[in-house]
């Protein structure tokens, strides 16, 4: 039952001459919980702006359920965007909007659905994310965490396969960081989407992730992969170790 | 279960009258929100017209649901229960009850709002209209209090002015305003010239478009359409700069570090533009004489016999008492500018609105204080 959802071949990512990813490639499987990691500026979020078709790869190809997102275009592309769900680092939740109509718009653009039935819709995927009950505040009324929430219940309104967390975590107090991962995983479990995640949150690491691959800003190519508790434990590069013994030992001294 | 394509065709649905009070619902096929719109709105009607005490959903030979599938259960469920039958679905794969079981009918029934709005009556309304406008006006003296006495601390202790920020305001409220400025007084000058041209010229009187256009100029077109442009210009820069330093919570954080907004941004500002808007009105003064040259050419008169009809009708006072005027608008277009971006609101529209607020509030506030001006000038008789 491996099937590759998401292939990257070969790909380069670059800002004009500045060469932020170098010739990478891997494979996301289908209903894992895959984790982009690895220290500041080593390119994670470009690369997840790669994938979600945002920004074109230098060279190299990103394709999303077989279909490559950067050569598509008009309807094709469309198409594509409609089975991945993003939820941005600060939420891009439209300010101008309630919660409940964020989550309602792409709904009332990609679906014929009655209003009601788009509206019960959106109840659901809030309810999904703990947030019924704050459906008519706007979003400068609500806590971080909640917008965290509120932006996955929007990135999942389509029900797309693939949903792209970027640092779900970042910012959030420990408790609400933990039930995010938990929500993560319940959302995995019980609706089978295949979640690519963005983050540095060690702890969520440990909690979420099946696979990870970590990116290295020296060598602008991916520098370990796989299961994040057999890479803490038996990883015998530096960075990789630096990178999850050094929490480890705050943890223990604590 | 392997997600179908948005393009897939939609479920079917077959309706199955099993006795007097049970219906049956039949459904065939993939569900999701791109599926689902046909069979639910059907759904809706089939019950609306059999009315049914029991109603039952025959899901087993659905092949995919999504949330957008439950949703039509859930919303079926919350009908049926509305209108007082039993609501039951059988035959669901694990997968999609398991899915199902995820969602409570009951908590997303619509909440009864209805008990909740309370709509004001017109004494309530008039009262938060007053008290808001008494707020407003609260906010508005406290701010021309804080601004004066940060000037008269600033020219106290003129080597703690931000003189780098009062250069950079200077280049881009007056430097580069210039063109905009040229270019307006210009045509108004020109066009003034034109239309009282036309009358005067039946009296024979086109001579006297001179002393018509520069007593205009210089005591109240000059100052006004300069001072308007620059307001429509760095009036809203400044409300945009500081409002956006609101939304960053820059202001909060000069706030904590003990450092007075009032001083540290509006001061340079009100100063930057105190020096400039003068300047700017000699220079737009000058253009709008310059379009009135152009029509004088026109209709037959030399330079020479222009300037000199312009010496003859303007006076010193005429343009000091515009130009001192201008002071007054420098200050409004500032002040004005800087407190609605540092009012601004939370969210995205908040800047866009307190730059219109600058501008607005600017103008009126620059024609109530060119009508005072005007009564003084009158009875001091200038």
């Amino acid at each position: 039952m491996d099937k590759k959802i998401i292939n990257v071949k070969e790909f380069t990512a670059a800002y004009g001459d500045n060469v932020i990813i170098d010739n990478i490639s891997f494979d996301v499987i289908k209903g894992e919980k895959f984790v982009i990691l690895g220290g500041s500026g080593c390119g994670k979020s470009t690369l997840l702006k790669h994938m979600i078709g945002l920004y074109r790869p230098a060279h190299g190809s990103i394709l999303i359920e077989g279909d490559d997102i950067a050569k598509a275009y008009g309807q094709d592309r469309i198409e594509i965007l409609k089975n991945i769900g993003v939820a941005y680092q600060l939420g891009a939740l439209f300010g101008s909007m309630t919660v409940l109509e964020n989550v309602m718009l792409p709904l009332e653009e990609y679906t014929d659905l009655k209003k009601d039935a788009i509206d019960l819709i959106a109840r659901m995927k809030l309810s999904l994310v703990g947030l019924t009950g704050s459906e008519e505040k706007s979003p400068s009324e609500l806590s971080g965490g909640m917008i965290k929430r509120a932006a996955l219940a929007r990135a999942m309104a389509l029900d797309p396969d693939i949903l792209f967390l970027d640092e779900p975590s970042a910012g959030l107090d420990p408790i609400t960081s933990a039930e995010l991962d938990q929500l993560i995983n319940q959302l995995a479990k019980s609706l089978g989407v295949t979640f690519v995640i963005v983050t540095h949150e060690l702890n969520s690491i440990y909690n979420i992730a099946d696979r990870v691959i970590m990116l290295d800003k020296d060598t602008k190519g991916i520098i370990a992969s796989g299961d994040p508790k057999y890479l803490r434990d038996n990883s015998d590069i530096p960075i990789v170790q630096k990178f999850f013994k050094r929490q480890t030992d705050e943890q223990l001294d604590s | 279960m392997t997600k179908p394509h948005s393009t897939t065709s939609p479920p079917s649905l077959q309706t199955i009258t099993e006795d007097n009070s049970t219906l049956k619902l039949k459904i065939k096929g993939a569900l999701n929100a791109y599926t689902t719109s046909k069979i639910w709105t059907d759904s809706l009607t089939a019950i609306k017209t059999a009315k049914p005490s029991q109603l039952v959903v025959d899901g087993s030979e659905i092949d995919y649901c999504d949330t957008a599938g439950i949703a039509f259960f859930t919303n079926l469920q919350i009908r049926q229960e509305q209108l007082g039958g039993n609501f039951k679905v059988e035959g669901l794969s694990d997968e999609i009850n398991k899915l199902y079981k995820l969602f409570d009918a009951e908590q997303l029934k619509e909440p009864d709002v209805s008990d909740s709005i309370h709509t004001e009556n017109k004494i309530e309304a008039a009262g938060r209209w007053g008290y808001e406008a008494w707020e407003e006006i609260q906010v508005n003296i406290i701010f021309t209090g804080r601004v004066t006495v940060a000037l008269i601390k600033a020219i106290l202790r003129p080597d703690k002015i931000r003189w780098k920020d009062v250069f950079i305001t200077c280049e881009k409220f007056g430097a580069n305003a210039l063109f905009i400025i040229a270019l307006v007084n210009f045509l108004v000058g020109l066009v003034i010239a034109f239309q009282s041209a036309v009358p005067m010229k039946q009296y024979g009187a086109q001579i006297f478009v001179a002393d018509l256009l520069v007593i205009a100029y210089f005591k109240e077109l000059g100052p006004l359409m300069t001072a308007f442009v620059v307001n429509g210009r760095s009036g809203s820069a400044f409300a945009a700069e500081l409002g956006t330093m609101k939304v960053n919570e820059e202001l909060d954080a000069l706030d904590t570090m003990g450092l007075d907004p009032v001083p540290f941004l509006v001061v340079p500002k009100v100063i930057a533009s105190l020096l400039m808007l003068p300047l700017l009105t000699v220079f737009g003064n000058l253009f709008g004489l310059l379009g009135g040259l152009v029509v004088m050419f026109s209709l037959g008169f030399t330079l020479e016999t222009y300037l000199n009809q312009l010496t003859i009708a303007a006076t010193y006072g005429m343009l000091i008492s515009g130009l001192f005027k201008t002071l007054f608008f420098a200050v409004i277009i500032a002040g004005v500018g800087c407190l609605a971006g540092m009012r601004a609101a939370k969210g995205p529209s908040a800047v866009g609105d307190a730059a219109t607020r600058a501008v607005v509030v600017g103008i009126v506030l620059m024609i109530v204080v060119d009508g005072i001006f005007g009564v003084i000038y009158y009875i001091l008789g200038i």
